[in-house]
């Protein structure tokens, strides 16, 4: 065994890393912002009381959770061509993540839909609120906020997710990893770095979300629960 | 290129859909193995162990699968440790879920009522004792259900063994998207084993959910 580390021929490359990073960011924060939007959606559809609306919400859910990230993005990819569609690979990466984490996202908000007391609604019905003051006020941002915790999570590994996106050739951290890797026949060095640029990546994700969440939460600061 | 999809295409697939349980049973094996230990260790009474398997969990959860992936496979001969796709992708299943599954049963281990553990001090049990007569029978029912939901994880991140050239159902799809180029039939089809692989898994964690108390959502993108 030859360790013969050279971790500087790597560190020297820093502006493709940092690009990569850059993009791999950015479709974390479009999927996370897309996924949300589509998961309050789902799960408002998934307790519809139209039966067909919500079995429709459900096949959503369980089709994509079932089924591997890999081949989502695949499908993504070639349907969206057989169909004449040409988008550049980040769009598709971005739409497949999109699709992908809005599944993950209704069954967390509505898990959280579930957990407002009943007698909650009753009260807001009781004080004459429409149906959309209801969900609005009662039922969305209380439920929003108590899940809030596991939507974090869910968005940070939907970050680390988007790296299975460098096999459609999306220029993000992981592929950026790939070229220079079989540029300099440092592999180890390269992926070790990587490895490190997405603990970084996950760290500041995290401390993003925190603050985010005592700007949106103030209830929680004021009570001094912790996150 | 050229041809249809025919029969010894399906049966080139269903030796993919072996493998990828094979793999599947691998990676639940050893990271259920590498996660036992790491859940003992996150909870020992010496806190250099519990640093150190802190540390080991954050940096695999906060590492994404497939750069672990590429790591074992195409790192390890840099520093003249030559691996086939077979043992990169097993080293890697087991590396990454051992820290998930050991965060999980953990957190089990820790669920278990406090007076428990003092019963059995009281008892005058050793620590070994108390282990294995008293928390950890009662944390394994408080951890199946989360463990099954895990499993489906486990099979859907065996589609990244394809990267590393292992072939499995992803990778013999490729291969014979490749021949055929009939990419959205033949993902679907690869769409729609994956998903009866793990539907059931995810049926049967769901019931065990509801009957053992509060639902816990697994998490996962992958």
């Amino acid at each position: 065994m030859n360790l013969n580390l050279d971790f500087a021929s790597i560190i020297e490359r820093w502006p493709t890393f940092f690009d990569g990073a850059l993009l791999t960011l950015q479709l974390a924060f479009i999927a996370t912002m897309l996924g949300t939007a589509i998961g309050v959606l789902g799960a408002i559809g998934r307790r519809s009381h139209h039966p067909i609306v919500s079995r429709i919400c459900g096949i959503y859910v369980e089709a994509i959770r079932n089924t591997p990230l890999l081949v989502q993005i695949f499908l993504v990819y070639f349907g969206l061509a057989s169909l004449g569609l040409k988008f550049s690979a980040f769009v598709v990466a971005a739409a497949a993540l999109t699709i992908n984490v809005g599944a993950y996202t209704t069954e967390i908000i509505r898990a959280g839909f579930d957990s407002i007391p009943r007698g909650q609604i009753e009260a807001a019905e009781g004080l004459a609120l429409s149906r959309a003051q209801i969900y609005w006020h009662v039922v969305m941002w209380p439920a929003i906020e108590k899940v809030y915790p596991s939507l974090t999570s869910q968005f940070v590994l939907l970050m680390l997710a988007s790296s299975v996106t460098s096999q459609i050739s999306a220029e993000e951290l992981t592929a950026v990893a790939n070229y220079v890797q079989s540029d300099t026949y440092r592999a180890f060095e390269t992926y070790i770095l990587v490895a490190l640029v997405y603990i970084v990546l996950s760290l500041i994700m995290r401390a993003g979300f925190w603050l985010l969440g005592l700007v949106i939460f103030p209830r929680r600061r004021r009570l001094g629960t912790p996150l | 290129m050229g041809g249809t999809l025919n029969a010894n295409h399906l049966m080139f697939l269903g030796y993919g859909a072996l493998w990828t349980i094979g793999l599947s049973l691998i990676g639940l094996l050893g990271g259920g193995i590498a996660g036992f230990i790491i859940a003992l260790c996150r909870i020992s009474p010496n806190r250099i162990v519990r640093l150190l398997s802190a540390g080991y969990v954050q940096l695999i959860q906060g590492t994404p699968l497939l750069v672990i992936m590429f790591l074992t496979y195409f790192g390890l001969p840099t520093l003249g440790v030559t691996v086939s796709p077979l043992t990169a992708a097993s080293a890697s299943l087991t590396i990454y879920v051992g820290a998930y599954l050991g965060e999980i049963w953990r957190g089990s281990i820790e669920s278990v009522p406090r007076p428990q553990w003092e019963a059995a001090e009281g008892l005058a049990l050793s620590r070994s004792q108390r282990m294995m007569k008293v928390i950890l029978p009662q944390a394994i029912r408080i951890a199946t259900p989360p463990t099954v939901g895990f499993m489906v994880q486990i099979i859907k991140n065996t589609s990244l063994a394809s990267v590393v050239g292992f072939v499995e159902l992803a990778r013999s799809g490729q291969i014979i998207n490749n021949s055929l180029f009939e990419p959205f039939l033949i993902y679907t089809i690869i769409a729609g084993i994956y998903f009866a692989l793990c539907y059931p898994i995810s049926r049967i964690s769901r019931r065990l959910e509801t009957r053992s108390g509060p639902a816990r959502l697994s998490l996962g993108t992958a």
